[in-house]
């Protein structure tokens, strides 16, 4: 293990070898967090069953210090979007990944997540995650199969590697964001865009009273 | 038709007069009631002809002829084929007398058409949107309602084929996102209806007696370990007594119907699979006979074995793997499911090999199957239904089944009766738990069923515990019926005529039903001879059962609440679809 850290370029006497190792503050505070990762115990739809099956002993990602699953978001480090967000659904999902702490980070899990996959057209369907809370990792299939998903992990653990203590978000002055939850009217509204939403709502409005004048010209 | 069937015509027209009347268009089967008559004519149906199980309500928006039609299909509890009923109603102002005080199973489907149809059930006890939520912006099943992404009434979409004009639908929408708003909208004025009318309906409950005390009304979901997916119940409580119970689902609704509407007849075959996404094959199965009931075509031998055993595996997995996620439910946690998906991994390695893919299949097609059985397969299948299988089964059933945890959490608790589950139109399993003994491929046998020897598994408390033991019974019947596949399967084609990618279907209507593992999953199609079906339905079981939810959780504890749904098994794909 020690020779995993042993990279900064320091001599080590050969007495000490074994016995000491040198290394740099973000090489050990990653190692830390990226060898036990606690991810949330929170299955959307299908690919919440490869989730399951990559849990279990053929795929084990134990062997990854994952097993630790939690179902209170408060305990989790890392939000596997697994399956199909629905408008219904995206209030609770922005809602819980508020109340994780930092640090955390997403996973979009399958196509679903990553940009509403087969299902985008839909009328209830948000077309990715990533159009409400921040994304790391993307991890393409339908469902993705268990190593897809393990490739996914390895890959957010050399993501977790190349991070520094010094800019990571949450150690800066301003603090992260907290997302605000979006709110179920008409159509699902993000409170980010209601400048948005109320400028292209007035256009429709003023579009149809126009067709409803040029409609009703002639017969007057 | 049969002369059966006259007489049967015969005897409904002369018992009914002028209230019903044949359905006369091409393709088309059953009876139009008059809309006034409706409760009349249905309760008629369950007392005196036996048509007390009513399996499927949707309604069909035929926009060009101005009306909204309600179909009801209507089957004999001791088997049978259907009888269909319709009703007709204007688009504007559309209702319908409501059919739950005939039949309670009702309830669930009605206040779905109402969600996405439009149509007012006059009666209805509780009928608010179930799908989308309060406040949502029209019925969006309806032929004029559009989408935010629309592009095109059918597939394939200009954008995509064929002349490479590729864009993204995200370019043309003005947010970017999946999202419209009406003309004028202001979002700062927009107080939402939130959940006002929901738990309007859990409040305070005479418990009869002198105490007085306070309930409690909770939560579950849809972010809770042990909802299966996002489903969410909210309780009312008195202690720890359940007194009522109300399912709240939708966070899962992605639109199935609407899409499946837009897609070509094979095109929506990949989409089943992800219905019940545990259970593929058999998903494939009941689509595909509902298409070819419309096409009036039949596949080959091979193809018809292969279908069988490919749906009795997906049984076997579904039900392997229900048992140890009902484990999880009763806090044995995830060491019986560890030993589940272990053989469900070798099932689905079978999967894999026969159509590429674990767990979405799409092996099934219109007159056939995709692919035939690579080399080496059928002897894998062989040694797992002969030899591996059987055992596992067994060695589950020896750790678990006299498990005193297991039988003091499930012995007595969520009871259904027969009368009740009949009524709830309770499907699958749960109905067959309580002792109902109604399997779809015995009832009215499909493909080639009837010539298999196989039990229907029958238990009769309906409770917890039976529902848990129906499922270790059933597995057995269908290692059974494997067994009698891979010996019989016969050599030759596996598709009847060229495989086509655009298949003709002739204007009609057909309801296509298969013994899913979680009940009777039924198709409803409505073909106007175009590419794209005109109303494509589900009948999903999971959906369907949790009808009976409540009846079965009030009286018993809320930590039994858990146990009850983990029972009924339900796959959150299949029940918001």
């Amino acid at each position: 293990m020690s020779n995993e850290f042993n990279t900064p370029g320091y001599d080590i006497p050969p007495e000490m070898q074994g016995q000491v190792a040198i290394t740099t503050l973000d090489k050990i505070y990653n190692w830390g967090r990226r060898s036990s990762i606690w991810p949330m115990m929170f299955g959307l739809a299908c690919c919440a069953i490869e989730m399951i099956c990559t849990a279990a002993s053929r795929y084990d990602f134990a062997r990854f210090g994952m097993e630790v699953m939690r179902p209170s978001p408060r305990q989790a480090d890392l939000m596997i979007v697994s399956g199909t967000v629905t408008k219904k659904m995206i209030p609770q999902i922005v809602r819980l990944y508020n109340q994780m702490p930092e640090p955390k980070y997403v996973v979009a899990m399958g196509a679903c997540a990553s940009g509403g996959g087969p299902f985008k057209e839909g009328y209830n369907v948000v077309s990715g995650v990533d159009n409400y809370i921040p994304v790391d990792v993307y991890i393409p299939g339908c469902p993705p199969t268990p190593q897809a998903l393990l490739h996914g992990l390895i890959t957010l653990q050399k993501r977790i590697d190349a991070q520094s203590i010094k800019s990571v978000r949450w150690y800066q002055k301003e603090g992260t964001e907290v997302v605000p939850v979006p709110v179920l009217g008409p159509d699902i509204m993000d409170p980010r865009e209601y400048e948005l939403i109320r400028k292209v709502a007035a256009e429709k409005l003023q579009k149809e009273q126009a067709a409803a004048e040029t409609a009703a010209a002639p017969t007057a | 038709m049969s002369e059966q069937t006259l007489v049967a015509e015969d005897i409904i027209k002369t018992r009914f007069g002028e209230a019903v009347e044949a359905d006369g268009r091409k393709g088309y089967e059953g009876y139009l009631v008059k809309r006034e008559k409706l409760v009349e004519v249905a309760t008629a149906l369950r007392d005196e002809f036996g048509y007390d199980y009513l399996s499927s309500v949707t309604a069909v928006d035929y926009l060009p002829e101005d009306k909204i039609e309600v179909v009801y299909h209507l089957f004999k509890s001791t088997g049978g084929p259907s009888l269909v009923i319709k009703v007709d109603a204007p688009r504007e102002n559309t209702s319908v007398p409501s059919l739950v005080p005939v039949y309670p199973g009702a309830e669930l489907q009605e206040r779905e058409a109402w969600d996405l149809m439009g149509v007012k059930f006059e009666g209805h006890p509780d009928l608010r949107r179930i799908l989308m939520w309060e406040g949502f912006a029209g019925h969006p099943l309806r032929k004029d309602w559009r989408e935010a992404y629309f592009e095109e009434e059918g597939k394939p979409f200009k954008s995509r084929w064929p002349d490479g004009h590729v864009y993204r639908i995200e370019d043309k929408n003005p947010f970017a996102k999946n999202v419209d708003y009406p003309a004028g909208f202001d979002p700062e004025s927009w107080v939402p209806e939130g959940e006002a009318a929901l738990y309007a309906g859990m409040g305070a409950v005479d418990v009869g007696s002198n105490l007085r005390t306070d309930h409690v009304v909770v939560n579950l979901g849809p972010q809770h370990p042990s909802t299966h997916g996002v489903f969410r119940m909210v309780v009312t409580l008195d202690g720890e007594t359940i007194l009522k119970l109300k399912p709240v689902m939708g966070y899962l609704h992605r639109n199935h119907e609407k899409i499946g509407e837009r897609n070509t007849f094979l095109q929506n075959m990949p989409f089943t699979d992800r219905l019940d996404y545990l259970s593929s094959m058999s998903n494939n199965f009941g689509y595909a006979l509902a298409v070819e009931k419309l096409m009036g075509i039949k596949p080959p031998e091979r193809a018809e074995y292969l279908r069988v055993i490919m749906a009795e595996l997906t049984r076997i997995s579904n039900h392997i793997f229900a048992i140890g996620m009902f484990l999880n439910d009763l806090g044995a946690y995830f060491t019986p499911a560890l030993y589940a998906i272990q053989e469900r991994e070798l099932i689905l390695d079978i999967f894999e090999a026969v159509s590429g893919s674990r767990m979405m299949c799409n092996y099934f097609r219109f007159g056939g199957v995709a692919r035939d059985l690579p080399e080496g397969v059928l002897e894998k299948i062989r040694s797992l239904v002969v030899d591996r299988l059987p055992r596992k089964v067994d060695e589950l059933d020896l750790y678990l089944t006299n498990n005193e945890i297991i039988r003091a959490r499930g012995e007595g608790v969520g009871v259904l009766t027969p009368e009740q589950a009949i009524a709830y139109s309770a499907a699958g399993p749960v109905l067959r738990a309580s002792g109902v003994p109604y399997d779809i491929r015995r009832a009215d046998p499909y493909s080639i069923y009837d010539r298999f020897e196989f039990d229907v598994a029958v238990r009769y408390h309906g409770d917890v515990y039976d529902r848990y033991l129906i499922r270790m019974d059933e597995m057995r019947q269908s290692l059974r019926i494997l067994q009698q596949a891979v010996r019989d399967l016969p050599e030759g084609p596996i598709q009847e005529g060229k495989p086509q990618y655009q298949v003709r279907v002739p204007a009609g209507e057909s309801y296509g039903r298969v013994e899913g593992p979680k009940g009777e999953l039924g198709y409803y199609i409505v073909s106007n001879g175009k590419a794209n079906p005109w109303r494509y339905h589900v009948r999903a079981p999971s959906f369907i059962n949790l009808t009976a939810l409540e009846t079965m959780a009030v009286g018993d504890k809320i930590a039994d609440a858990v146990a009850i749904l983990g029972s009924i098994d339900i796959v959150l794909g299949e029940t918001d679809r």
